[in-house]
């Protein structure tokens, strides 16, 4: 039912209360004013007839009520009417009142937030037609979605289970429209790639498989309705316009629709491009080429009726196939399935363990915020047991009062809760327009949904059920004789043992969750602080970052090597530059290349009988002292290291010793590359991370530049002056050599962000909701303390009047809570532990065996223990026995 | 009012449906007809009339109708519907059953055992 409609029926369904309780009124008055008559005809004069009747009626009011329960259905006028008095009730303690309001909104806006980006990231499928039979293929082998087109076109033809696949690349482009260059991000794709996924265009058309004739025979391109926004401001003439990719000419057929951003959640493209245009488009050639797995994803919708598990038999049977036919090519062809939306396996389980074990978090949070007014209500309870009693005596029923208490928690609970989910609504906001990491187009899409609005409501209400439930055998157990008999101060003696205990397990409880936050916030801090200081196998501190891609200047061939070169002199020559190195993808910065590497022995160089697959690189002679990487044994390349001289290799120690038995052993020896060259070791560097903080050791081999040109090019430039200032001087530099190469700057240090994405996010937000235990275990502590203090006074006031010293006091006073302190913390701290281990698949290097982070979390909960009995430890020693005991 | 008994549980309602039996009534004047009956016996607190009869109205027993009374006041009258009228029937059935059988155990003596 929409809200509309619903609040319709609402309002008529009170609307028409009204009119019954207007006819239940009439009724009972009529029928006192027949009385009256009757009265008044016997003799008695009107006024006095009239109270006569009144009195003998009885109680108007009630009867009123009643009679309007007995009619039926009257739940909502009863709850507005509990909804009100719980407001006066609240008004009256707005302490109270405003941290419960409180504790509630951090507690379930942590949960909007963290399930709005769950909900985003993992539980939303993509924006497609028919997202649900949506699959994108991974190889067994390489566990990732890897293809070469060559592969990808046989699993397209040759498979039965799909509707049809289709496959893509990310490449950045120089884009020149006429008006502006720039260097959009886009989706190289088959051109099956719309049809497949379902999509209509929004302007003009799509292009189709009718479009291509071989290499180059479709220069078309398709804009994402956000870049023709932001770019062509929405000019519908675009259609048929032609702009320049990487110089080469290239026809907009039309616009994507405004939902429709590609099939990576997080990755947006700013337009689509065939496949066959690739050599314009990448500067190279390898859609013949079998063993190059450049297809960054094959995707496509199964056919209604096959189960997943047939469709991996299918596709493991074309993969059989291709083994037998292409043995040199094709090994380990098995695949399996998975949701295209954050890559398959590159991204799918981490994003998904991470988001899981927040949502655990986010749990424990409202888990323990829900212990926190559990145990408020409960004191509450206890202190209200003379108006409880009141009550009953009065005739109130004990449903009554319990609805009350539970209209009381709910209404808390909503409140709260509204105020969290728009807290959380806004942040939600703000991420969807974060842009994290700039040189790419990255997005992390997570506005918030319908679903996140009704798990939000569903977990205030539940919340609010939850610790309103925790008085309620107190209630229930109520003696309203025994408490009006005992008059004030000793209304609680009799229960004091037992209710205390329940209070007491829920702070441990509180208190454990709150220690578990917050030995993993510091887990993942010290993670964090130590993996910026970790040896990457290179400095990036006074190190300048400097990328550009030749290929969208125009740039092929032999003129790739001597523009670079070009570059490499021109920069070296500015003041204060220490060295400066050329490498094909700069570690940690997001790209990469490997290459399976074979003995010098092998000659049948087929996946099956490699070595041993490695990381690799091509770099100028300089490289290594640029970067700050040492070099272990041998030389480094030399201007001579060119095309007419032999193969030669840096590798790195692991390699070496993996390959060679020892660094020394290995200078001078050969090894063979994929396509059979032979390849001479003159150099071992030191180990290094490429890819990944978290990766394990990965053999490296590296590659002079003069051999093997390259157009995506990075360059190193160590210098102690301000990056700023030279990053400004570098660009003069370039724009003088050739204006239309594009350029980015950035220090090494900045580059890193990337690379400690994932550690940053996950500390940020372990960080937070530390942060968010920390306090609510804070206010735990403090309202069992000042609690205990004063219901204790009195008996504290004896014994000081009895002598006993301050230490005395405050043990009687604050021993319990810090007991439950000790306890909760040692069970959090080892929860805590455990929960780490989890940690260190997304933070590098974290690793809860570690005597600073121990420290850390004894320290901040003897801290947290410390703040929060302070005040009522204060309140304690400030007894003044003599005034107290004269009061009663 | 010395002699006025409490009323059983229950046999309020009853008392309505016979009162309702004789004629269609208002309220006060149902609550006038089993004061009638019963010889003003039985002890009613006023008010205490409406809530029984809003439920036999909502059981589908009697069927409620604005009127005006004797006193030319507006009042809503009662009258038996005929799901009412069986089960008063049924009601009073029972009832005498039960009256029956403890008028014979009250008045039992030692040689009858």
């Amino acid at each position: 039912m929409n809200p509309i409609t619903w609040l319709r029926s609402l309002a008529a369904r009170l609307f028409h209360r009204d009119s019954s309780a207007r006819e239940i009124d009439e009724e009972l008055r009529a029928h006192i004013a027949h009385r009256a008559d009757d009265l008044a005809r016997s003799g008695m004069d009107r006024a006095k007839a009239e109270r006569q009747a009144r009195i003998e009626f009885g109680g108007l009011e009630r009867y009123k009520e009643e009679s309007g329960e007995v009619l039926g259905g009257n739940a909502i006028r009863t709850l507005l009417q509990d909804a009100r008095y719980s407001i006066r009730v609240l008004r009256k303690s707005p302490g109270f009142t405003i941290a419960a309001v409180l504790t509630l909104a951090l507690a379930i806006g942590a949960n909007a937030l963290v399930f709005g980006v769950l909900n985003a990231l993992v539980l939303r499928p993509l924006k497609v037609p028919h997202p649900q039979s949506l699959y994108t293929i991974e190889h067994g082998g390489y566990k990732d979605t890897s293809s070469s087109y060559p592969d990808f076109l046989d699993l397209r033809h040759r498979n039965r289970s799909f509707d049809d696949l289709t496959a893509y690349i990310l490449v950045q482009v120089g884009l020149d429209t006429g008006r502006e260059t720039s260097q959009p991000w886009c989706y190289e794709v088959t051109s099956n790639y719309f049809d497949a996924m379902q999509v209509r265009p929004y302007l003009g058309r799509f292009f189709h498989d009718a479009d291509e004739h071989g290499p180059n025979s479709a220069p078309y391109l398709v804009l994402s309705y956000a870049f023709w926004h932001s770019q062509f401001q929405d000019d519908r003439t675009v259609v048929g316009r032609v702009v320049l990719v990487n110089k080469h000419p290239f026809t907009i057929l039309g616009v994507a629709p405004p939902e429709f951003n590609g099939t990576l959640l997080f990755f947006y493209p700013d337009f689509w491009l065939p496949m066959v245009q690739q050599e314009q488009v990448q500067g190279m050639k390898v859609l013949d080429a079998r063993g190059e797995r450049d297809m960054f994803m094959v995707l496509g919708h199964m056919k209604p009726g096959v189960t997943p598990a047939q469709a991996i038999a299918d596709l493991n049977s074309v993969g059989a196939y291709l083994e037998k036919t292409y043995p040199k090519t094709d090994a380990y062809m098995t695949f399996s399935l998975a949701r295209p939306s954050l890559a398959g396996d590159m991204m799918g389980p981490g994003v998904k363990a991470f988001m899981t074990g927040m949502m655990l978090l986010a749990g424990l949070i409202l888990l323990a915020a829900c212990a926190n007014l559990g145990s408020l209500f409960a004191a509450r309870a206890a202190d209200r047991s003379r108006e409880v009693a009141l009550r009953l005596a009065l005739g109130s029923s004990r449903t009554r009062i319990l609805r009350s208490v539970f209209t009381e928690a709910v209404l808390i609970s909503l409140i709260g809760g509204a105020l969290g989910l728009e807290g959380s609504v806004a942040l939600l906001r703000a991420l969807s327009a974060w842009h994290p990491i700039p040189q790419y187009p990255m997005h992390v899409p997570v506005y918030a949904d319908a679903t996140v609005y009704v798990v939000a409501f569903l977990l205030a209400l539940v919340s609010g059920f939850l610790f309103g439930a925790v008085p309620v055998r107190q209630i229930l157990r109520t003696n309203p004789y025994e408490i009006v008999k005992a008059g004030s101060g000793t209304i609680v003696s009799g229960n004091t043992a037992r209710r205390m205990t329940l209070r007491d397990i829920l702070l441990v409880v509180q208190i454990a969750i709150c220690g578990v936050l917050v030995t993993s916030s510091l887990v993942a801090v010290r993670g964090l602080v130590r993996s910026m200081h970790s040896n990457f196998g290179f400095d990036p501190n006074s190190a300048l970052l400097a990328g550009t891609n030749l290929g969208m200047a125009g740039y092929t061939g032999d003129r790739l090597p001597t523009m670079e070169r070009r570059m490499i002199e021109s920069i070296e020559a500015l003041p204060g530059v220490k060295s400066v190195g050329l490498i094909s993808y700069v570690p940690l910065s997001g790209g990469g290349s490997n290459e399976d590497v074979f003995t010098d022995e092998t000659t049948d160089l087929r996946t099956a009988n490699a070595a041993a697959n490695s990381q690799e690189f091509k770099i100028s002679p300089d490289y290594f002292r640029a970067a700050g990487t040492n070099l272990l044994a041998g030389r480094s390349f030399t201007w001579q290291d060119d095309i007419s001289s032999t193969r030669v290799a840096v590798v790195n120690a692991l390699f070496a010793r993996k390959f060679f038995g020892s660094i020394t052993n290995a200078i001078g020896k050969y090894f063979k590359t994929e396509d059979g060259t032979r390849v001479q070791v003159v150099g071992v560097a030191q180990d290094g991370k490429y890819y990944l903080l978290t990766e394990d050791p990965r053999p490296a081999m590296f590659f002079p530049f003069l051999q093997y040109p390259i157009s995506n090019i990075g360059l190193v430039v160590r210098s102690e002056r301000d990056p700023l200032q030279l990053a400004a001087e570098i660009r003069r530099t370039v724009r003088n050599l050739d204006p239309s190469l594009p350029l980015t700057t950035q220090t090494w240090t900045q580059g890193l962000d990337i690379a400690l994405f994932p550690s940053h996010v996950a500390t940020v937000a372990l960080g937070v909701l530390g942060a968010m235990g920390a306090i609510l275990s804070l206010t735990g502590i403090f309202g069992m303390a000042a609690y205990s203090v004063s219901k204790r006074l009195k008996e504290l006031g004896i014994r000081m009047a009895l002598g006993a010293q301050r230490k005395e006091v405050l043990t009687a006073a604050l021993g319990r809570p810090l007991r439950l302190l000790a306890l909760g913390s040692a069970a959090g701290l080892l929860l805590g532990i455990l929960a780490a281990r989890v940690l260190a698949f997304i933070v590098y290097q974290a690793t809860p065996r570690d005597p600073l982070v121990l420290t850390g979390v004894v320290l901040a909960m003897a801290l947290l223990g410390l703040l929060a009995t302070w005040i009522p430890a204060q309140r304690a020693l400030s007894i003044n026995p003599i005034v107290l005991l004269r009061e009663d | 009012m010395p002699d006025q008994a409490q009323l059983l549980p229950g046999t309020l309602d009853l008392l309505i449906l016979k009162a309702v039996s004789l004629g269609p009534l208002h309220g006060y004047g149902i609550l006038l007809r089993i004061g009638q009956i019963t010889s003003s016996a039985l002890l009613i607190e006023q008010g205490a009339l409406y809530p029984a009869l809003f439920r036999l109205v909502r059981q589908g027993l009697l069927k409620p109708s604005w009127g005006v009374s004797d006193n030319n006041r507006r009042a809503k009258f009662y009258e038996l519907t005929t799901a009412g009228r069986k089960r008063f029937r049924e009601e009073t059935e029972g009832w005498n059953r039960v009256a029956a059988a403890m008028a014979a155990a009250l008045g039992a003596t030692a040689e009858e055992i």
